[in-house]
């Protein structure tokens, strides 16, 4: 059935090709995209638990406004309706931006704000599950609020959240999906091409699903590293997650 | 219980050899008298050939030819009133629907090619389009020559974005192509000036040009591109299927009804919106009127 992949397409390269300079966006959208997410996302998350009650609102605005509006009508209105929005000459300067980069740039802002929405929520939550003794312990070093938070708190509570960080990377990279409603030539709209073209579009989409559910394996290996390597000795957690790998075995049960 | 699953099938078995009997040749005629009723896959938004009136009923150009079909159908089956039923299609379903036997004939405004052959059937030309560049008149864009080094956009997945390739290369315009999602949001990168042209078949074109508030801002570069026929699409290689629909089409075209019908749909005001996309007959397809054909060039 995969056959069709290696038939050469309307303009020349095989249909392999196609996919794979498919995934090549896909995976520059996410990469970019994730890193800018986490930096907005840490940020606006510790802002969410400061003191300051305008800081603290400012980033509600953020998060409530970036993770309440689909993903798709953000993608438009980044897309269509900046541009617009803009003085003349710099809409018209980001209207004509060579294509890809006139989509990847909206697309690239609009999945890193919409996913460091998301990120800044279980940045607070990480830091709310933070016993209350720890702040109490770092102010009792002398420690004032600023180094307490760099050097106490939120080293702690991300190394909490990179389990549930694993789902916010996993989604950005499928969310990267959204781009090709703005013109972004990536693996789902590669897909969609190939069968728009051969009209063979269970082999199309197969071959996409196959390559998404790769790439999910790698992230979900990835992060299992990372938690590894950043888990804080000594801790229940830390214990329990010891051997979480995707080809390691169960543990051994105890048995009765 | 066995014996009768046996004489169910001997049964099964008998109908089925009367009914290739009947017609040899014709799987789709087969089904339609066995089930009395025929299915028409239909486009919501096809205008003239096949969309959503405004009490989304479908109407249009191609499903008012299916109507004469389905007459002369139901007098050479001899099963009395065929049930219609209307199907929806869109440019992606409409070929598997027509392969696995959802749908009997389209009715839409399907381009008939070499590719699309090799997975179903066309009857002769009912219409004949080419792709043409709109571009907005503000933008001073007198030929396809003025868009070098230009953005220009086409819709993800339609016939336009080989043609775009193919003109970029061959006139050597280096032409930066962009791929929206479908003719409206392509239509809307030609309105905000993302691109400077949208390159899509004439019809196509000029019905959402119709359909824009700001049609006299749009225009048509005169460059012409190779031929496109359009056709109703049926199940691959049905031959006693096409004999009678090719045979409709061809007394319509040689009595003058053909013609009629389309000035009804392309030279006056259609519904919704009593819009008239001011589209006469053009050469090409006046020819194919006087000689009914299938031939395709690409």
């Amino acid at each position: 059935m995969l056959a069709i992949l290696f038939e050469q397409g309307s303009d020349g390269r095989t249909y392999f090709q196609w996919l794979l300079s498919g995934l090549g966006w896909t995976l520059t959208l996410a990469f970019f995209g994730w890193w800018i997410a986490f930096a907005i996302g840490v940020t606006i998350g510790v802002c969410r638990t400061v003191q300051n009650r305008f800081v603290a609102a400012l980033a509600r605005l953020y998060v409530e406004i970036f993770r309440n509006i689909p993903v798709l009508v953000q993608m438009f209105l980044w897309y269509f309706v900046l541009p617009e929005l803009l003085p003349k000459p710099i809409g018209d300067w980001v209207k004509q931006m060579p294509p890809p980069w006139g989509a990847f740039f909206p697309a690239l802002v609009c999945l890193s704000f919409y996913t460091a929405a998301r990120v800044a929520e279980q940045v607070r939550a990480g830091i709310e599950a933070l016993p209350r003794g720890q702040s109490e312990a770092a102010a009792a070093l002398g420690l004032n609020g600023r180094k307490t938070h760099r050097l106490v708190i939120i080293p702690q509570a991300l190394r909490l959240i990179i389990p549930s960080l694993t789902s916010e990377v996993m989604g950005i990279y499928k969310n990267t999906s959204v781009a090709l409603t703005i013109g972004l030539m990536e693996l789902t709209a590669q897909a969609r091409q190939i069968s728009e073209e051969t009209f063979k579009t269970f082999a199309a989409f197969a071959a996409a699903t196959v390559i998404y559910l790769m790439l999910a394996l790698v992230v979900y290996q990835l992060m299992i590293w990372i938690d590894n390597a950043w888990k804080i000795p000594g801790t229940a957690q830390a214990k329990q997650k010891e051997r979480r790998s995707l080809f390691a075995r169960m543990p051994e049960r105890a048995s009765t | 219980m066995s014996r009768f699953r046996t004489f169910l099938l001997a049964a099964a078995t008998g109908v089925l050899s009367l009914a290739s009997l009947a017609h040899a040749d014709s799987p789709t005629l087969d089904r339609i008298k066995a089930n009395k009723s025929i299915s028409l896959g239909y486009r919501e938004a096809s205008i003239p050939f096949s969309y959503l009136g405004a009490d989304q009923k479908p109407i249009g150009f191609s499903l008012d030819l299916c109507a004469k079909i389905i007459e002369r159908l139901q007098a050479d089956l001899g099963v009395g009133k065929l049930n219609v039923n209307l199907v929806a299609v869109n440019s992606s379903n409409r070929i598997p629907l027509i392969q696995n036997g959802t749908v009997d004939i389209e009715c839409g405004g399907t381009a008939n090619n070499k590719t699309r052959q090799e997975q179903v059937s066309f009857s002769v030309a009912t219409f004949v389009s080419q792709p043409r560049w709109l571009v907005q008149t503000s933008s001073g864009i007198r030929s396809a020559a003025d868009l070098k080094g230009k953005i220009v956009v086409v819709t993800q997945g339609s016939n336009a974005v080989g043609f775009a390739q193919a003109i970029s290369s061959q006139g050597n315009l280096g032409l930066k192509i962009v791929q929206a999602k479908d003719h409206a949001e392509s239509f809307l990168m030609l309105n905000t000036g993302r691109a400077e042209a949208f390159l899509e078949d004439d019809i196509l074109l000029a019905g959402l040009r119709a359909a824009s508030p700001r049609k006299d801002t749009l225009a048509f570069l005169p460059d012409q591109y190779d031929r496109i026929y359009y056709g109703l699409m049926f199940t691959k290689g049905d031959t006693g299927f096409k004999t009678i629909v090719d045979d409709v089409l061809s007394k319509m075209m040689a009595s003058g009804e053909f013609t009629a019908l389309y000035n009804k749909w392309f030279t006056s005001p259609i519904p919704p919106r009593n819009e008239d996309l001011d589209f006469p007959m053009s050469d090409a397809l006046k020819e194919r009127v006087a000689n009914p054909s299938d031939a395709v060039s690409n």
